[in-house]
């Protein structure tokens, strides 16, 4: 079957990056799967549960790189118990007993432990990259075993994640030797950093390109900081807080007038408004803008700041903007690719200042727009219609209305038109999240027209078993489905079980399935984990299948039901 | 599943006229939701990260009297009276916090000052720390100031408060 060399098959398969493209090479014949599992160094588990790490070292003896995610996505909404599980101990446990040569590390929603990091740094001579996004579990002590031992660290990223402060200044654990840093992101700590330790690491930095500091480094630091980096690509800044006519607020001024090379802000966590024409002197320069952590900034201060930001490209920000700043948004930043709009009342219904309008605008005068996050009081059919024409482009579509089964205020009729136009007219859409009133059509629509779609999440939507139907059987590559609060039962979520085995993972919640539709759908599914989440004992397991389940999370794997589930996750 | 709310929406108040946005009368203001709405768990699906850095921080001044500068607290980050004094007192290092519980005194220890915790209220005015629950007193604290005592005629205790259980 081979007409070259393995050595130039493997050459050309070192053209090959996508983990998708791997996949399908390894599966055209013996001879490329075993060329291809030998040379693979970047391997991604989209869920910790659906192998264990030995099998993943027997099959890529020279992986690199590991990205791993552990909790459902709707972990993120408090909707998984706190000891759900995704422990990352047994991972790197089974790592450092191997021979592989450990550089990168990428978790998502992962319990990491002290432990885990002080192993991880001591076990992995080359490691290189550290990068943890919404993870718990760990504190400034697993930081400093990192700082401290990992020699060649060029990255250390910590994205949102939830970090017990222990004080002790872990920034010093990093030797003076420690000068290969490319990437460092604080901006989650919420303790005191020892800012003279952070400046002198910058200092002997000299590849540092991306720097997210904490809300503790106040502005005076900032400025210090940047006179030793003005190569900085990326940066994101701490308290943004100062009298405007002092002497530091002018240096700082000044400073970042040297900051060339700043492409992407963010930051802000603390802002004065009158501080912010500070910055209006890199604004036309930058790609890259996330203020979703400044709600100090008004509407007004905004429009300011983005009439300057010509170039943007990605732009994530509160919806204290309001429908006219996203118009000033439309006209201003023609290269716009992706936009989230986040809620400054992420507690309620409040006073959401952004409707259908602002939308429209920017679906107007954005071509490039693909990606979207938007967060609104309000959606009419006729503004997603008019979306839909306008942008064709979407891959990501996620639209959240913030009363959940509003209709149309206008029309008075659900958003089953609107979103239908949607994924007809989006043909290469791969994520959607619907809110709204919605009802069966909707899931017609997307089941008819949503072709390439991998990930879809359902609120408070549909009115029978149909609705799920119209999804599991039209969309051919749907990986993730996520439904809470929904009238699906067992009708819907046994009719194609084999179907399960296609996608990552299917969590109903607050829907109709029951107990024994459950237990069904786990007899004889070796492939599949059905596991029941059964906070405060809601449901007695001895006594009636007709029992409604409150959580069902179920997955493909290839390893069987796991053994670390809490007492309240039962596997089916 | 009939979500309780559908029914009260204004429907009287709504012209069914289905325009372009910018076109006809946008005769649908949003409509307020029902006051008394329940909280929906992990709804709007935020995550919980954003939601907690979205809280209000209650970051107040904090003078002491015959110092330079002042500096600022996030009473938020405090779960008791007896925390915030700690805070202060590794603040303002030369300050010891001093039989707080009974006699609300803070002791400097270099100079033998005393000095009484008060805070502006929101009515604006300086009020004792300590003899309300101390939630309500993050509500309503705007600033904090350490008093030196010989100037808190009137409101330093002389005698040992009884209402101790301030946390």
């Amino acid at each position: 079957m081979n007409y070259f060399p393995d050595e130039v098959i493997e050459h050309v398969f070192g053209f090959i990056t996508s983990h998708k493209e791997r996949n399908a090479v390894s599966l055209v014949c013996k001879s490329w799967y075993k060329i291809e599992r030998m040379s693979r160094q970047r391997v991604f588990i989209g869920n910790c549960y659906a192998i264990s790490p030995e099998g993943v070292i027997a099959r890529f003896p020279e992986l690199k790189s590991l990205t791993l995610k552990g909790k459902p996505h709707f972990a993120d909404f408090n909707l998984v118990p706190h000891d759900w599980g995704g422990i990352l101990y047994p991972w790197i446990e089974a790592f450092a007993k191997s021979r592989v040569g450990l550089e990168e590390l990428r978790l998502k929603r992962m319990v990491v432990s002290d432990e885990s990091l002080e192993l991880l740094s001591k076990s992995f001579v080359n490691f290189k990259a550290l990068v943890l996004v919404s993870c718990e579990g760990f504190s400034t002590d697993g930081l400093a075993a990192v700082a401290a031992n990992c020699r060649f660290l060029r990255e250390l990223d910590l994205q949102e994640n939830e970090v017990e402060d222990h004080r002790g200044h872990w920034i010093s654990r990093f030797p003076e030797s420690c000068t290969s840093l490319v990437s460092l992101n604080l901006a989650c700590l919420k303790g005191e950093i020892n800012l003279s330790a952070l400046e002198r690491l910058v200092a002997r930095s000299p590849n540092l390109k991306s720097l997210r500091l904490s809300r503790a480094v106040p502005l005076d630091a900032l400025q210090k900081i940047l006179m030793r980096a003005p190569q900085l690509v990326d940066l994101g800044t701490g308290s943004f807080v100062h009298d405007p006519a002092s002497d530091a607020y002018n240096k700082l001024k000044a400073t970042i007038l040297k900051c060339k090379s700043i492409k992407s802000l963010s930051g802000f966590l603390e802002v004065a408004p009158r501080c912010l024409s500070a910055i209006h002197p890199i604004c036309h320069n930058l790609t890259s803008l996330n203020l979703s952590y400044a709600p100090g900034i008004h509407g007004n201060d905004l429009i300011k700041l983005i009439q300057h930001c010509r170039k943007l490209e990605r732009l994530w920000i509160l919806d204290c903007i309001g429908d006219k700043g996203l118009g000033i948004v439309a006209s201003t930043c023609k290269e716009l690719q992706e936009l989230r709009v986040f809620p400054s009342d992420p507690y309620g219904v409040g006073n959401a200042a952004v409707t259908e309008e602002g939308l429209v605008a920017i679906s107007a005068g954005c071509p490039k727009l693909h990606s979207l996050l938007y967060f609104c009081q309000q959606m009419t059919n006729a503004a997603l219609i008019t979306v839909a024409k306008n942008c064709s482009n979407f891959t990501r579509f996620r639209l959240c209305i913030l009363d959940p089964i509003r209709p149309d205020p206008v029309t008075m009729q659900p958003l089953d038109e609107g979103f239908g136009a949607i994924v007809q007219s989006c043909k290469r859409l791969r994520r959607l999240s619907l809110s709204g009133l919605l009802t069966d059509r909707v899931f017609l629509y997307i089941g008819m027209y949503a072709e390439q779609l991998e990930m879809l999440s359902i609120a408070f939507a549909g009115d029978s078993d149909k609705g799920m139907l119209y999804v599991l059987n039209g969309c051919k590559k749907l990986r993730k489905l996520e439904i809470r609060d929904s009238p699906f039962g067992d009708t819907a979520l046994l009719m194609d079980v084999g179907k399960y085995e296609t996608m990552r993972s299917l969590w109903m919640s607050s829907c109709e399935v029951t107990l024994g539709g459950c237990k069904t759908l786990a007899k004889n599914r070796p492939m599949l984990n059905v596991e029941i989440i059964n906070e405060d004992d809601q449901i007695d397991f001895s006594s009636d299948d007709r029992q409604k389940v409150g959580k069902m999370y179920l997955y493909r794997t290839l390893v069987g039901p796991r053994k670390d589930a809490p007492e309240f996750v039962w596997t089916l | 599943m009939s979500p309780e709310n559908v029914n009260c929406l204004p429907e009287s108040d709504v012209k069914l006229t289905l325009g372009l946005p910018g076109g006809g009368p946008i005769s649908a203001k949003p409509a307020k939701p029902p006051a008394a709405k329940a909280q929906v768990v992990g709804w709007p699906p935020v995550r919980s990260f954003r939601k907690n850095a979205m809280k209000s921080c209650k970051y107040v001044k904090v003078a002491v009297d015959g110092a330079p500068y002042l500096r600022k607290v996030d009473l938020e980050i405090y779960s008791s009276y007896q925390e915030l004094l700690n805070a202060l007192e590794e603040m303002f290092s030369c300050l010891t916090i001093w039989n707080y519980l009974n006699e609300r005194k803070i002791m400097d220890n270099v100079n033998g000052m005393e000095y009484v915790p008060t805070y502006e209220d929101k009515d604006g005015d300086w009020m004792l720390v300590g003899d309300v629950p101390w939630k309500m007193f993050v509500e309503s604290c705007k600033r904090l100031r350490l008093m030196k005592s010989s100037e808190a005629i009137g409101l330093a205790p002389r005698t040992p408060s009884k209402n101790s259980s301030t946390s």
